[in-house]
C-alpha cells in the first residue's frame, strides 16, 4: 500500500516539468555539497592578489573577488553550509513544532491556549530584526543561525500541526479506536502521528529555501557565519562593498541562492499540488 | 463586532508584552556582565556604576521587568549613550522611513499583484495565465536582499536610472519618492507573487458564486462582472495576507535599508548591533514589534469587519 502511493506520487511529480526542473537543482545542490572539494578548479581560500576582481573566464568560471579568491570555488563551499543549516534548523524547529503542535491539538482546552499564545508571540518577532538582536547577545556562528531559525519558525509547524490534529481528534475512527479502550499514546502515535506527517513536509520542504535565505541574510549583515567562511551571504557582503570594481561578484553569489529557493519551492508546490487532492481538483 | 475588536486588542496587547519582556529577561540574564553588553567594552567605570544604579541591576529579574515597563509607558525609552540623546528621538526620526518603505512596498504589490491575479483569473489555464503562475512563484522564492542588490546593481550602479542612496531630500516629496521607488519595489516582488496568487485563486471561487451569475445574467459585460464585483470580494483574503506579511516586510526592510544606505529602524539597529548599544537595539525592537502587531491587528479587524464568518473562530 505504501510502495504503491510512494510510487505512484514519484511518478506523478515526474510528470510535472517544474518537478522535474526542481529536483534536477535539488540533486544538483546535493552534488555540489558532497563533492565541493572535487570539482572546485582553485582552492577556495587561495588568494591570488593579482587577479583581483577578475571577470569569469576559462581560468576562473565565476570571475574572482577582492582578495582574488575564486568565487565558483568559494560559492561550491558555500552550498555545504547552506546546506547544513537548513537540514540541521529545519530538523530541530520541525522536532519542536510537531511535539507542541499535537500536544497542543490533543491536550487539554488550557494547555492549547497556552501554546496558540506562546505561537503567537514567537511570530510577532520579524525575523532578521530579532536575528540582529540577539546577534549583540550571541557570539557568531552557525549555532547563533540555527537557534534564530528555531526561534522564529517551529511556531509555523507547531500551528499546521495543531490544526491537523484538532480536525482528526474528533473523527470517526479515532472516537471508534477510543471506544474500543486505547491509550492516548497508541491514538497519538498510531493514528495522529502518520496523518500529521503529510502537511508537516510539505511545510518542512517548503521552509528550507526560507532558512537557507535566512543564513545568507545573517552572513550578508555579518552576523552569521564568521569572517572568512564561504557562505553565499558572505560572497554576496564582499560583492556589495566591491560593486563598483565588479559586478561579478553579486551577481555571481545570486545565483546559486536564487536557483535554490526557486527549486525548494517549485518543488513544495509541486508535492502539495499532489498531496491535497483539494488543490488538484480546483487546478 | 465590538467584542471580538476588544478581545483582538488585548491579545495583541499581551503578545507585544510578552514578547517584550521575554527580550528583556534574555538580555539582562545572560551570563556575563549586563553593563558591559549595555554598555559596550569601552564604557568607563564610572558610567557602569551610575548605569547600574540607574538601571536598578541588582534587583531580582522580576522587578526590572515592572521597572522596565513602567518606564515605557511614561515615555522614557533610555539613552542612547553612544550618540547622547534619548532612545526615543532616534527610534521615532527612524520609524517614518521604514513605514514609508513598508507601505510603497505594500503598494506594489497591492497594485501589481492584484492586476496580474485578476487578469489570471479573467484569462484562466491561458498560456498568459501559466507564465504568470510560474513568474509568481519566481518572485515569491526568490530572496528580497538579492532581489535588492541585483535591482541596485542594475538600475542605480549599471544603467543610474535610480539613487544608490539616502531617503532623499527632506520636504522634497519627488525625491522622496524617487528615492524610495527601487527600495520597496524589492521588497514588494515577493509580495506581488502572493498577492496575485491569493487574488487569483479567490477571484475563481468568487466567480463561481450565485451573485455573479445574476450580475451576468442582467446583462452586466464580463469585464464589468470581473473588474467591478469580483475582484472587490476577491481582495479581501489578499488584505489579511499582507497584514500577516508586514513582519516579513520589515527583515526585508533591514537589507533594503543598508543595500540602498537608507535611514529606518533596519539601519538603525544594524548600526546599534555593531556597536553594543543595546537600550537603542531594545527601543527598536519594541517600535518594530508594536508596529507589526498593530497591523496585524489591523488587518484582521478589517478583514472581521467586512466578512462576519472571520469572527467566529
Amino acid at each position: 500500500m505504501m510502495d504503491r502511493l510512494k510510487h505512484s506520487l514519484i511518478g506523478r511529480l515526474l510528470a510535472d516539468p517544474m518537478a522535474v526542473f526542481a529536483m534536477a537543482i535539488i540533486v544538483g545542490l546535493v552534488i555540489v555539497a558532497v563533492f565541493a572539494d572535487v570539482i572546485s578548479p582553485h582552492d577556495h581560500t587561495a588568494m591570488n592578489l593579482a587577479d583581483r576582481f577578475a571577470p569569469p573566464s576559462s581560468t576562473y568560471w565565476l570571475g574572482t573577488d577582492n582578495l582574488g579568491r575564486d568565487t565558483f570555488s568559494r560559492l561550491a563551499q558555500g552550498s555545504r553550509i547552506a546546506l547544513y543549516v537548513a537540514l540541521v534548523a529545519v530538523s530541530i524547529s520541525g522536532l519542536i513544532g510537531l511535539t507542541l503542535g499535537m500536544i497542543a491539538g490533543f491536550g487539554p482546552r488550557w494547555l492549547d491556549n497556552v501554546l496558540l499564545f506562546v505561537f503567537d508571540t514567537l511570530r510577532a518577532y520579524p525575523t532578521i530584526i530579532l536575528a540582529l538582536a540577539l546577534a549583540a547577545l550571541l557570539p557568531r556562528g552557525l549555532s547563533t543561525v540555527i537557534i534564530v531559525v528555531v526561534i522564529t519558525s517551529f511556531s509555523e509547524y507547531g500551528r499546521v500541526v495543531r490544526t491537523q490534529t484538532l480536525s482528526l481528534k474528533n473523527a470517526e475512527f479515532i472516537l471508534a479506536e477510543r471506544a474500543m479502550g486505547a491509550s492516548a499514546a497508541r491514538i497519538v502515535f498510531h493514528h495522529v502521528l502518520p496523518n500529521v506527517l503529510g502537511p508537516f513536509f510539505i511545510l518542512a520542504a517548503m521552509n528550507l529555501p526560507v532558512v537557507i535565505t535566512i543564513e545568507a541574510g545573517m552572513s550578508f549583515l555579518g552576523i552569521g557565519v564568521p569572517p572568512g567562511t564561504p557562505s553565499w551571504g558572505a560572497t554576496l557582503k564582499d560583492g556589495f562593498d566591491y560593486i563598483r570594481n565588479t559586478p561579478w561578484i553579486i551577481i555571481a553569489g545570486g545565483l546559486p541562492l536564487i536557483l535554490v529557493t526557486l527549486g525548494f519551492t517549485f518543488l513544495g508546490e509541486a508535492l502539495r499540488d499532489q498531496l491535497d487532492p483539494k488543490l488538484r481538483k480546483s487546478r | 463586532m465590538l467584542q471580538y475588536a476588544f478581545q483582538r486588542v488585548l491579545l495583541a496587547l499581551a503578545i507585544v508584552f510578552v514578547a517584550i519582556s521575554a527580550l528583556f529577561t534574555i538580555m539582562i540574564t545572560l551570563p556575563g556582565d549586563p553593563t558591559t553588553v549595555l554598555l559596550g567594552p569601552r564604557a568607563t567605570p564610572e558610567l557602569r556604576a551610575e548605569f547600574r544604579a540607574n538601571m536598578g541591576l541588582d534587583d531580582p529579574v522580576l522587578v526590572q521587568i515592572v521597572n522596565f515597563w513602567g518606564r515605557i509607558l511614561s515615555g522614557d525609552m533610555g539613552m542612547d549613550y553612544n550618540r547622547n540623546r534619548p532612545v526615543a528621538e532616534a527610534v521615532f526620526s527612524a520609524l517614518p522611513h521604514t513605514m514609508a518603505l513598508v507601505f510603497g512596498a505594500i503598494f506594489w504589490s497591492a497594485t501589481l499583484g492584484i492586476l496580474l491575479g485578476a487578469f489570471s483569473a479573467d484569462n484562466r489555464n491561458s498560456w498568459l495565465d501559466r507564465v504568470t503562475g510560474v513568474l509568481s512563484v519566481g518572485f515569491i522564492a526568490a530572496p528580497s536582499f538579492v532581489v535588492a542588490l541585483y535591482s541596485l546593481l542594475l538600475f542605480s550602479v549599471t544603467l543610474r536610472w535610480f539613487p544608490t542612496i539616502g531617503a532623499g531630500e527632506p520636504g522634497d516629496l519627488a525625491s522622496r519618492l524617487y528615492h524610495l521607488a527601487l527600495p520597496s519595489f524589492a521588497i514588494g516582488l515577493a509580495w506581488v507573487g502572493y498577492v496575485a496568487r491569493i487574488v487569483r485563486a479567490s477571484m475563481l471561487e468568487t466567480l463561481g458564486e450565485n451573485y455573479i451569475r445574476t450580475a451576468r445574467a442582467f446583462g452586466l459585460t464580463r469585464r464589468k462582472v470581473i473588474y467591478n464585483y469580483a475582484l472587490r470580494v476577491a481582495i479581501l483574503p489578499a488584505v489579511q495576507v499582507l497584514g500577516v506579511g508586514i513582519g516579513g516586510m520589515l527583515s526585508s526592510a533591514v537589507f533594503a535599508e543598508i543595500v540602498f544606505s537608507r535611514p529606518g529602524i533596519g539601519s538603525l539597529i544594524y548600526d546599534s548591533v555593531s556597536g553594543r548599544n543595546y537600550p537603542v537595539v531594545m527601543g527598536s525592537m519594541l517600535v518594530a514589534i508594536g508596529f507589526f502587531v498593530t497591523c496585524a491587528l489591523i488587518a484582521d479587524l478589517v478583514n472581521a469587519a467586512l466578512d462576519p464568518r472571520q469572527r467566529v473562530k
